[in-house]
């Protein structure tokens, strides 16, 4: 894990399957401009969960759209945005079919050209697995054929996500006809063993039934079901749990848990409830108005909220304080990221706030020197470094970006 | 409205408020083809003492809306007693009924349907005191605006429209409605379940205040037990429209009495990484049908620490644990429609979807040793499931493998000092109670 962390700390790191790179996603409305999404980063590995938790409005379920190529207009991912992914087949496949888009890379590891398939110099071929394919770019027909296929998504309300007038099995042999050409018997039975592998009892008599006849946990895992029936490697999973009661939801988490290890499957969990995103993810990206302002194990971010923000909403948790009297509450509203953001985007709200705050957009930074499993956009981080040195940070990558991120850092230790 | 307060204060803390006896809430279906009544609320006996918070948990279908709905006059009671403050309400009617209703009041789950949207706020909280024709237009617009500031919004919100409004703040509008009559009886149904947590905790905190200034007495009726825990004194735990246990919410908690107490407070996740997802109890499948429920213990299906029979004592955890899904599977059976022609193929003999149990039976057995005095019931119920009649199938199950759980309804035990009731057999002193049976197995069925 520690290993992986390190590595998952350098932005865009090749060991990723998925490396979501200063993601914004905007809406362009008549009144206002929506930054729904600000530069948000995140790299997921194989067999990990990734969990991203905040309140509603906070830009979680845009980042998942946006990962999937489900954002319409008046939405948009603006440029600068990289979603990158890394499957080595995948990469070499559409490479092949598509060798429009495919780009080499120069020495210094950037694309020479415009297209979305980026390969290593004369690796074509053997080493595909090197390059990856950017989604945030990519032109509609590459994105269909890596949804459901490579990446596959599962939403909030399983009723709505299920046709009402065919049969559960009509919609995953459909599945099974799209993605990988099974068709009559092969098709039906390898659908009864998917309903199987999703905890459905009587397989074969459910496969005639209608969405309407299952109960809500069941129709999840029908849902489920259908999003493993292509076989992805990344699942996104958007609320899934939300709409179920406690025991089911409890029975919904042990099966994608099962599934994960079963398929090494990565998933990227959204939720609101600090609970759950305690017990499925390994690690946790919390969310704010756009930003992701804190990212850490699941462990640390529980034991160790850093963000102000975190800790206001952990402490608003009844779960969490049972013995209080009154719950802790962040005063105000979540603000609508209507501009993009030259200040902290919490500091209205913040109980710790200072000057430095309303001028200086925080950047993600170790919370403290050297842990670089945990980062936070706060001013006051990293907490050993004293409140100047630690906002002139704040300050120079705000200004250089993200490619001379361990410049500062290195040239601080030397002097 | 300062009188009344002093009154409530005045009042013994344990005197009964509203006092449910054998309370019964059936729906019927009607229709040519009517069939069983939905049996939401069955036979629910409590009371709710004034001034308490009255905490009333449980899955989706259990009833608990029923019941708080039962409870307010807004769905008529099939049988048994509802007596509010000495009054039976379950009879009352035209004005005496109207009258009654400005005592008890409630808040909705939905603060996006619960309000009219081409009505202003103000118009919304003043309903009610139109409604009941209290006071002058000025003093009713004067209430209002009292009521405003009560639940923590200004006085210019009058004019505004409730989508104006956020989630948080439209679920106060709710609350200053449901006040407007000052009630002494509040339900409330999933007053947070729809917020964000930060707004959440605002408005328990609004709630808690509002008792204590007002003297009121609410029940809570929330599916989210961490937020229960928190608010409400006593906590009633529901499943299939039956009461399962009763009493005090820190000792519910902290020490649950029943198996399906048990199981829900195993099932909540929480943020303390000490907690390990492998010693949960994950119950197996959902709750039954209302209109259907099981013979016996309402919670029989499901129940990880059901009494087994003395001579399968022995039978290993995991193959029973086969049996009570294969058992499951042919009860989900006799619960599912049939459609005309699927009866009509019955009938002659047909090939259905419902026909391949031996299918069924190998895939569930399949991994698993089973021992011969077990393969011969099962055997003897694929027979009879062959000659026809899958209900002799499901007869025959039950009588080998049933226990005093499938067979005879429980009653409730007290279980603790200050009075908790719970609803289960093995409180008799024949059994292991639920508590040490958990302790001695290993039930997280993954």
């Amino acid at each position: 894990m520690s290993q992986q962390r390190v590595r998952g700390s350098t932005r865009g790191n090749e060991g990723a399957i998925l490396s979501v790179e200063n993601l914004r996603t905007a809406f362009f409305t008549d009144k206002e401009t929506i930054y729904a999404v600000d530069g948000a980063s995140f790299d997921l590995q194989k067999g990990e969960t990734i969990g991203i938790v905040g309140e509603s409005g906070s830009g979680k379920s845009v980042t998942a759209r946006s990962i999937m190529g489900l954002i319409e207009s008046p939405g948009r991912v603006l440029d600068g945005s990289s979603i990158k992914y890394r499957n080595a087949d995948a990469v070499e496949r559409l490479a092949e079919e598509f060798s429009g888009e495919v780009t080499y890379r120069d020495g210094n590891g950037e694309p020479e050209g415009d297209g979305c398939i980026v390969l290593d110099e004369g690796a074509e071929g053997a080493a595909g697995g090197r390059g990856y394919i950017d989604l945030a770019h990519a032109p509609k027909k590459i994105v269909k054929r890596t949804r459901g296929g490579e990446i596959a998504m599962i939403f909030q309300d399983p009723l709505s996500s299920l046709n009402p007038v065919y049969t559960v099995g009509n919609q995953i042999k459909e599945t099974l006809n799209l993605h990988r050409d099974l068709s009559g018997t092969n098709a039906t039975d390898e659908a009864a063993e998917l309903l199987e592998a999703v905890g459905i009892p009587d397989a074969r008599m459910a496969l005639n039934e209608y969405p309407h006849q299952f109960s809500g946990g069941q129709r999840q895992r029908v849902v489920i079901a259908m999003a493993l029936a292509c076989d992805p490697e990344v699942l996104i999973c958007d609320e899934p749990t939300t709409a179920l009661d406690v025991t089911i939801q409890a029975q919904i988490l042990d099966l994608l848990d099962d599934i994960q290890d079963e398929r090494d499957l990565a998933i990227v969990f959204i939720t609101h409830d600090m609970g759950v995103i305690s017990e499925i993810s390994d690690r946790v990206n919390v969310m704010y108005a756009g930003e992701i302002v804190e990212t850490a194990p699941a462990e640390t971010l529980f034991l160790d909220p850093a963000h102000p923000y975190t800790r206001g909403l952990l402490e608003s948790i009844p779960g969490r304080n049972p013995d209080a009297e009154r719950l802790t509450t962040i005063e105000g509203d979540v603000p609508t990221p209507n501009q993009p953001a030259t200040q902290c985007r919490f500091a209205p709200r913040c109980p710790e706030e200072f000057d430095a705050c309303t001028q200086v957009h925080p950047e993600s930074v170790e919370s403290s020197d050297g842990a670089t499993d945990h980062t936070v956009a706060c001013l006051l981080y990293p907490e050993d470094r004293s409140r100047e040195d630690a906002v002139s940070l704040h300050e120079r990558r705000g200004r250089d970006g993200d490619e001379t991120d361990d410049e500062p850092t290195r040239t601080e230790a030397q002097r | 409205m300062s009188q009344e307060i002093t009154a409530t204060d005045e009042r013994q803390q344990t005197d009964a408020l509203v006092e449910l006896d054998g309370l019964k809430t059936y729906y019927e279906s009607g229709g040519v083809f009517g069939g069983d009544p939905v049996k939401a609320v069955d036979d629910v006996t409590f009371d709710i003492r004034r001034g308490e918070t009255l905490g009333l948990v449980g899955e989706s279908g259990c009833g608990k809306t029923t019941l708080g709905r039962t409870l307010i006059r807004l769905e008529t009671a099939t049988a048994g007693d509802v007596s509010y403050d000495g009054t039976d309400i379950t009879t009352l009617s035209g004005d005496e009924l109207k009258e009654w209703r400005s005592n008890a009041q409630m808040v909705f789950q939905d603060p996006d349907s619960s309000l009219n949207d081409r009505m202003t706020v103000g118009e919304i909280i003043r309903e009610p005191l139109d409604v009941h024709a209290r006071g002058t237009r000025r003093e009713r617009r004067q209430r209002v605006q009292e009521l405003l500031e009560t639940v923590g919004l200004q006085q210019e919100h009058y004019y505004r429209y409730p989508h104006q409004f956020s989630g948080g703040q439209r679920q106060r509008i709710g609350i200053a409605r449901a006040l407007a009559l000052e009630p002494d009886f509040v339900v409330l149904d999933e007053p947070v379940s729809a917020l964000d947590a930060s707004v959440q905790a605002k408005i328990l905190n609004l709630l808690e205040d509002l008792q204590d200034d007002l003297g009121l007495t609410y029940l809570f009726i929330a599916h989210d037990l961490s937020v229960v825990r928190h608010i409400c004194d006593r906590v009633a735990v529901m499943y299939l429209g039956n009461v399962m246990e009763i009493g005090r919410a820190e000792e519910l908690f902290a020490d649950p009495a029943n198996p399906y107490t048990h199981s829900l407070l195993s099932a909540i996740p929480d943020t303390d990484p000490a907690t390990k997802m492998d010693d949960r109890i994950t119950l197996r499948g959902t709750p039954p049908s209302p209109r259907n429920p099981p013979e016996g213990c309402p919670f029989t299906t499901r129940c990880p620490a059901k009494i087994r029979p003395d001579q399968y004592a022995d039978v290993d955890d995991d193959v029973w644990e086969r049996i009570e899904v294969f058992r499951e599977v042919l009860r989900e059976r006799a619960r599912a429609e049939r459609s005309l022609s699927e009866r009509a193929k019955e009938l002659l003999g047909m090939e259905t979807r419902f026909s391949d149990l031996d299918e069924v039976e190998s895939e569930t057995f399949g991994d698993v040793d089973v021992p011969p005095g077990v393969q011969s019931e099962l055997d003897r119920a694929a027979e009879l499931a062959h000659e026809g009649s899958e209900s002799d199938a499901r007869e025959h199950l039950r009588e080998t493998f049933g226990s005093a759980c499938d067979l005879e309804a429980p009653t409730h035990h007290e279980v603790s000092e200050s009075g908790r009731m719970s609803l289960c057999h093995r409180h008799k002193t024949e059994h292991e109670t639920p508590s040490e049976f958990f302790e001695g197995h290993s039930v997280g069925e993954r």
